[in-house]
Parts: structure tokens; sequence; C-alpha cells
């Protein structure tokens, strides 16, 4: 979009110290999610819709140069095989798939499988929504550039 | 739920303002015809469905309401929307008397279904007395993480969790399949050069 014809100066301003604020509150619902309400999913959600806030405000091509399309793909496909690749890992240390009590090997009343694998997988489930949404996202607004001025 | 005088009173008339608006805001989405403002009130409409579960004390789907109810959908279609025409057609004048009484007759059978319902916060409703209760009971000894909801979401439930996350994924994979990646018409608009990644 040119800069000349510039009437969403205050939305910008307003939008410019909101979005990290809303990337960082991301990764507290995502990691503070043992103790409060909030996972992955909603990790994922909020921190995609930090991304669209900024692709609508300032164009989905700055957008898709700071978070390029081929990172959103490979994140979601990542994000799933992590998720995948706990309930293997506790297969191959000799428990049920996703059985999280065998990832150490702990005796009976260690919680550190537990913690560390409902680490791990909400860890994917963040970067699988968060890549699978700001994917649709692209799609979706990848074939029109920007929203016109009269539809605000 | 407290002591206090007329704390039924208050959160009775919290639900009542918080349905009444429920339904000016559907009501007004099926009376309009511009479509951007429809998108902007069906966040809305997420926005107070997600304070209302709060009043009912179910946070975290009124967070995961506000989180994709009101963010993520708002924004996608908004999206769809610029693909299409900003107004919907209007409809004829005889047609709408069939519907409405359809959704009449369905919303009359939904509030005789209400009847057998527990009441909220039953302790003898089905949902506190079966796995409920064994949840809250075992959690502490088996996990050992204070939220229970993430207990049940990740560990007991872990198997469940994973489909949704797969179903979250092939959507994406499904959308991409149909529309493409947005990055070649993108870069046919304004003439960006493509990278070769395909």
């Amino acid at each position: 979009m040119s800069q000349k014809t510039d009437h969403h100066v205050i939305l910008r301003v307003v939008a410019k110290p909101l979005i990290p604020i809303i990337a960082l509150f991301a990764f507290y619902v995502q990691f503070h999610g043992d103790y409060s309400p909030g996972g992955g999913f909603q990790a994922g959600v909020i921190f995609a819709v930090a991304v669209i806030l900024y692709a609508l405000i300032f164009g989905i091509s700055p957008a898709m140069r700071a978070v390029p399309p081929v990172f959103t793909r490979s994140l979601a496909a990542i994000g799933f095989l992590l998720y995948g690749g706990v309930g293997v890992w506790a297969l191959l240390m000799g428990g049920n798939f996703l059985d999280y009590d065998a990832l150490f090997n702990e005796p009976p009343g260690g919680h550190d499988g537990q913690h560390y694998g409902i680490l791990l997988i909400e860890l994917g489930v963040l970067l699988a929504v968060a890549g699978s949404m700001l994917s649709i996202f692209y799609a979706f607004a990848g074939r029109v550039t920007e929203i016109k001025d009269e539809d605000w | 739920m407290t002591g206090y005088e007329g704390a039924d009173l208050a959160i009775a008339l919290i639900n009542v303002i918080l349905l009444g608006l429920l339904f000016v805001v559907a009501i007004a989405i099926a009376r309009m015809r511009s479509l951007f403002a429809i998108v902007m009130l069906s966040g809305i409409y997420s926005l107070i469905s997600a304070t209302w579960f709060v009043a009912l004390d179910a946070v975290d789907v009124a967070f995961t309401e506000a989180a994709v109810g009101a963010g993520i959908s708002t924004a996608l279609l908004l999206g769809a929307m610029l693909l299409t025409s900003r107004t919907a057609k209007p409809e004829k004048k005889a047609s709408s008397i069939v519907p409405l009484l359809a959704v009449i007759a369905t919303g009359c059978m939904l509030v005789y279904a209400t009847i057998d319902l527990p009441a909220f916060g039953d302790p003898e409703s089905p949902a506190n007395t079966y796995v409920g209760t064994d949840y809250i009971q075992r959690t502490p000894g088996d996990i050992g993480v204070p939220n229970i909801v993430t207990a049940v979401l990740a560990s007991y439930r872990g198997f469940d969790t994973l489909g949704e996350v797969g179903v979250v994924f092939s959507a994406a994979l499904a959308v991409i399949l149909l529309l493409g990646f947005g990055e070649r018409s993108l870069s046919a608009t304004i003439g960006r050069k493509k990278k070769g990644d395909r």
C-alpha cells in the first residue's frame, strides 16, 4: 500500500505497540497453561492473530516478508510431528503411545515425565495451530492485496 | 455460591443481560445485508458468548471462544469476504415465512428439551458424578499439574488432542490444496520475484 494515502495512521499507531504484547501474551498463555486456563490451542491462535493483525493493518506482503508462508506451513507440519514424536518416544521407551510416565523410566510417583510430556505436546499444539491458522490466512489473503478504504 | 444477599439475583441479572445482548446481535446479523458489518457483528457475538461462559465458570471454554471465535474466525471471514461481493443478495419476501416457522419449531423443541437437563451446578448431575470426580481425585497423584483441564486435555485424553491437532493441520492442508499457498497470486499482483520453492 502506498504510504501517501494513509488515512489509517491512528490505527497503525495503536496497533504497533499492541502486536508485540499480543505475541507475548500468547507465550504466557502457552507456558502458564499448567496453572491457569489456556494451553497450546489458545496460544497458537493468539500468536496467529498477532501476525494477522499486522497483515490487516500494514498489508499482506510486509507480513509475508516478516513471517514467510513457507515458514508457517513447515511450522504446522513440525508441530504435528513433534506431538506424534512424543508418542513414539514413549513407545520406544517401552510404554504405550503418549504414555508420558514411560518417557524417563521413572519410579512410580515421579511426575517429570508427565511435566515434560505435557510441555512438549503443548508446544507441538502451539506450532501446529499457529502455523495452520497463518497458512489458511495467507491462502485467503494472498489472493487479494488489501482491504479497500470503502470497506472499512 | 456466595453468602451475600442478592448474589443469585445479580448473577441472574448478568445472565439475562448477556443473553439479551446475544439475542439482539443475532437479530441484527439476520437482518443485515452488508457482509463487513455481519463479520464484525459475528465477532461481537463470540465475544459476548465468551463473557457469558465466564459467568458460567467455564473459563477455558470462554478463552477458546474469545481467541477462536472473536479472533481468528473474524479475520478468516474477513479474508473470505474480500474474495466475494460486499453485500448479500436481498431475498424474496414470500420465502422467509417457512424458515421462520422452522426456526420457531426447533426453538420450542430445544426449550422443551432443557426441562430434562440437570440444574446448573447440580452435584448429582452426570457430569459431576462419574469420571469428573475421578479426574479431580486422581490428577494430583497421577499428573501433578494444578490445572485439571490441562491434565485431562494433554495427558488423560492425549489421543483426542492429537486428533484435534490433526484436524487443524488437515484443514490447513485442504485450504492450501484448494486455494494455493497465496504467494503466487500475490507476487503476480505486486510483481515480486518469486522464490523457487516448488
